[in-house]
């Protein structure tokens, strides 16, 4: 009789747990980077994105919970078409239950209506647009890092305040580039600025002398760079060889990562005004964060898109166990309601509209007489609060708000 | 002021120059791949990669051995060069009685294999390689502000094209080359080394492709990537040019530099594919390219 009893115990034990599992399909949390992994914006994503996701599991110590957390990754090679195909592959035939990173706007914004229709989880650290808490919102993705709003409004609002009035774009000619265009030229007219002349060039050119050319036909006292990676070290390098800045002319590189600079040189890129939510020098802990991750990852350091998808992976798994299920649009619901913190962001939140919410700072590239070695290259000029930082909620015309 | 389709005439000339310069690029590019098809058969298509390792191998000079960039412009085609008789000796050399596709192939497969290794290596950003001192700083041209450094780069090219032309057309060394091409039993025959002209052969065109990243490190990023980028554009050139016509690699490639400077003013947006079209419309109308014969 005893016995019989502990064997009822046992099963009954042995049920519930399974009752847990089942709620996580195939007993795995399967989690896939997205991103490039080979061209302009490799560095600053790439397979640091992959090893920031398995720090990440690690120190959530997902094992010693009873969670099993697998990686895997692609390349999308900044291909919309690519992306949507990989994302749908990963979660039809692989069981991926959550795909993370993701630069590149316009593979962002196709990958994020993939993964609402297939109802998992969508958290982007390295997409730019802020569509993708705007018009494009749902209630599948997650946009942790940055935005091209939080952008403009940090490095644009600074360079106006500080004279410079009047503006040239220059825009990478896809979803990313527009919306950093369109957020920018918002900020600068309400400051009461004007923007002269803007120019589109390609994704991934390589010479940019024509473009910085009608730039200095233009006059304007700013040069606003609305592309990123490779396109903008290119026309800083190139600014400087047509000697735009010694004309009187500024460059303001809106979307400026660390990677940049170090590619650039700290002699080409000081001075340079640019707003980041992570730099590795911080705080004691991005400091013990980047000591680790740079040394998985071949020395390089990490960037703010890395820092985003450690951070984003954690507070993933951490509304999984709360919730014991990884039912997407249930977890990104948990996750908006928990509260986030992580050593590298902070205490924050998840807005309704997917919008993760943290200070941002507004850094400037140091001299090369200031920097004390490698990757030694920000200093703080102001640091933005959180409630500030992003676009304000009821503006974005999210639908997921709207229908309040 | 003037104006030329609502552009001031000023800044035209301005992007006309321009376009020249990074046809200057087009054309030693292009020079080398013509050289290597027309002379030897060989569809190289890890000239790319080899132009990359043209601006490493000034980097490394620089920052290893404290070589400036003079010395690069020597040592780096040289080093570059080395390599690729290396792997004509090793590889390319027993592919010479298979079909074309296979030289393509293992050419292009050795392409990525370099791409990969430079990228895990030394990342995607890329390097910083200063200008030489003596090229930094411009002049006013009173229409543009022109960089001393692609005035060089014109100049520079322009020699550089001129004088392979001339070896290749118009010496008797060139005379044992295009000999050699057509009927290397025969040439052989007459007391020629033909294996060890062709070995030296693709050594230069591969030199010029170093040379031309060399020339391209202060303007450009130190890339990984920065063959890739360029290669399928000067494929095209070539196959615009007619393959294998050295005239017709140096013409198209300034001529599609302006070109595709123009497209920069007026249509920016189009500017990285209006030389496809043009390929397109070549090949429709003259599929032998403009300076092909066969």
């Amino acid at each position: 009789m005893k016995f019989q009893r502990k064997l009822l115990a046992a099963a009954v034990m042995a049920l519930s747990a399974g009752a847990v599992h089942a709620q996580i399909s195939g007993n795995v949390i399967k989690i896939g980077v997205l991103n490039d992994q080979s061209s302009l914006y490799a560095d600053l994503g790439g397979q640091g994105s992959v090893n920031a996701v398995k720090l990440a599991i690690e120190d959530f110590k997902a094992k010693e919970k009873g969670l099993t957390v697998e990686v895997i990754f692609a390349d999308h090679q900044n291909k919309p078409d690519v992306g949507s195909q990989i994302a749908r592959k990963w979660i039809d035939s692989e069981g991926v239950d959550m795909i993370i990173d993701t630069p590149n706007s316009g593979v962002a914004l196709a990958v994020s209506e993939v993964v609402r229709e297939k109802g998992k989880v969508f958290i982007n650290s390295g997409a730019a647009s802020s569509d993708l808490t705007g018009p494009k919102c749902t209630p599948n993705t997650v946009h942790w890092t940055y935005d091209t709003w939080m952008l403009a409004n940090g490095t644009g609002n600074a360079i106006v305040k500080t004279g410079g009035d009047s503006w040239f774009f220059l825009t990478a000619d896809y979803a990313f580039g527009h919306a950093l265009e369109r957020d920018t030229e918002a900020v600068v007219l309400k400051s009461g600025g004007k923007v002269v002349g803007k120019v589109r060039h390609p994704l991934n050119t390589q010479d940019f002398s024509s473009f910085l050319l009608q730039a200095q036909a233009s006059k304007a006292k700013i040069i606003g760079l609305a592309n990123a990676g490779g396109d903008t070290i290119n026309s800083i390098k190139q600014a400087s060889e047509f000697g735009i800045v010694k004309g009187g002319q500024n460059l303001a590189g809106l979307l400026v990562f660390l990677t940049d600079v170090h590619g650039l040189g700290l002699d080409k890129a000081q001075g340079l005004i640019l707003t980041s939510t992570y730099y590795w020098d911080l705080n004691d802990q991005t400091r013990a964060f980047n000591k680790r991750f740079a040394a998985v990852n071949g020395g390089k350091y990490s960037t703010m898109v890395h820092a985003g998808v450690y951070a984003g992976t954690t507070h993933y798994l951490k509304a999984i166990a709360a919730l014991k299920s990884d039912d997407g649009t249930k977890v990104v619901a948990k996750m908006k309601e928990m509260p986030t913190d992580d050593p590298l962001f902070g205490k924050g939140t998840i807005r309704a509209d997917g919008r993760k919410i943290h200070p941002a700072y507004l850094m400037e590239v140091k001299k090369p007489s200031e920097s004390k070695g490698p990757y030694d290259y920000y200093k703080v000029r102001a640091t933005i609060p959180a409630e500030q930082a992003f676009r304000p909620l009821a503006d974005g015309n999210c639908p997921l708000v709207a229908k309040k | 002021m003037t104006e030329i389709f609502g552009v001031p005439t000023q800044a035209l000339f301005g992007q006309l120059l321009i376009g020249l310069i990074n046809g200057s690029f087009y054309a030693l590019l292009s020079l080398g791949l013509a050289v290597i098809f027309g002379l030897l058969n060989i569809i190289n298509f890890s000239h790319g990669a080899q132009y990359m390792m043209g601006a490493f191998a000034a980097y490394f000079l620089l920052n290893k051995l404290g070589l400036n960039y003079w010395w690069a412009l020597v040592l780096a085609p040289l080093t570059v060069g080395a390599s690729g008789m290396l792997v004509e000796r090793l590889m390319l050399s027993r592919l010479y009685k298979l079909d074309h596709l296979y030289g393509l192939l293992l050419t292009f497969g050795l392409a990525l294999i370099i791409q990969g290794i430079f990228r895990h290596e030394f990342g995607s950003a890329g390097l910083p390689y200063s200008m030489p001192e003596q090229l930094t700083g411009g002049m006013n041209l009173g229409f543009m502000f022109l960089p001393k450094y692609r005035g060089w780069v014109i100049v520079a090219s322009l020699a550089v094209c001129v004088a392979t032309w001339f070896v290749i057309e118009r010496t008797k060394l060139g005379a044992y080359l295009r000999a050699a091409t057509e009927n290397p039993t025969i040439v052989q025959a007459f007391g020629v080394n033909v294996p060890r002209m062709i070995t030296l052969t693709y050594g230069f065109g591969v030199g010029l492709a170093g040379l031309a990243g060399v020339m391209a490190a202060p303007i450009y990023q130190v890339n990984p990537l920065m063959g890739a980028d360029t290669i399928i554009v000067v494929f095209a050139v070539v196959v615009i040019g007619g393959m294998g016509s050295i005239m017709g690699a140096i013409v198209t490639g300034f001529g599609l530099g302006l070109v595709e400077g123009l497209t920069k003013v007026f249509y920016p947006e189009a500017s990285n594919t209006v030389i496809f079209v043009i390929m397109a419309l070549v090949l429709m109308v003259r599929p032998q390219g403009l300076f092909g014969s066969r």
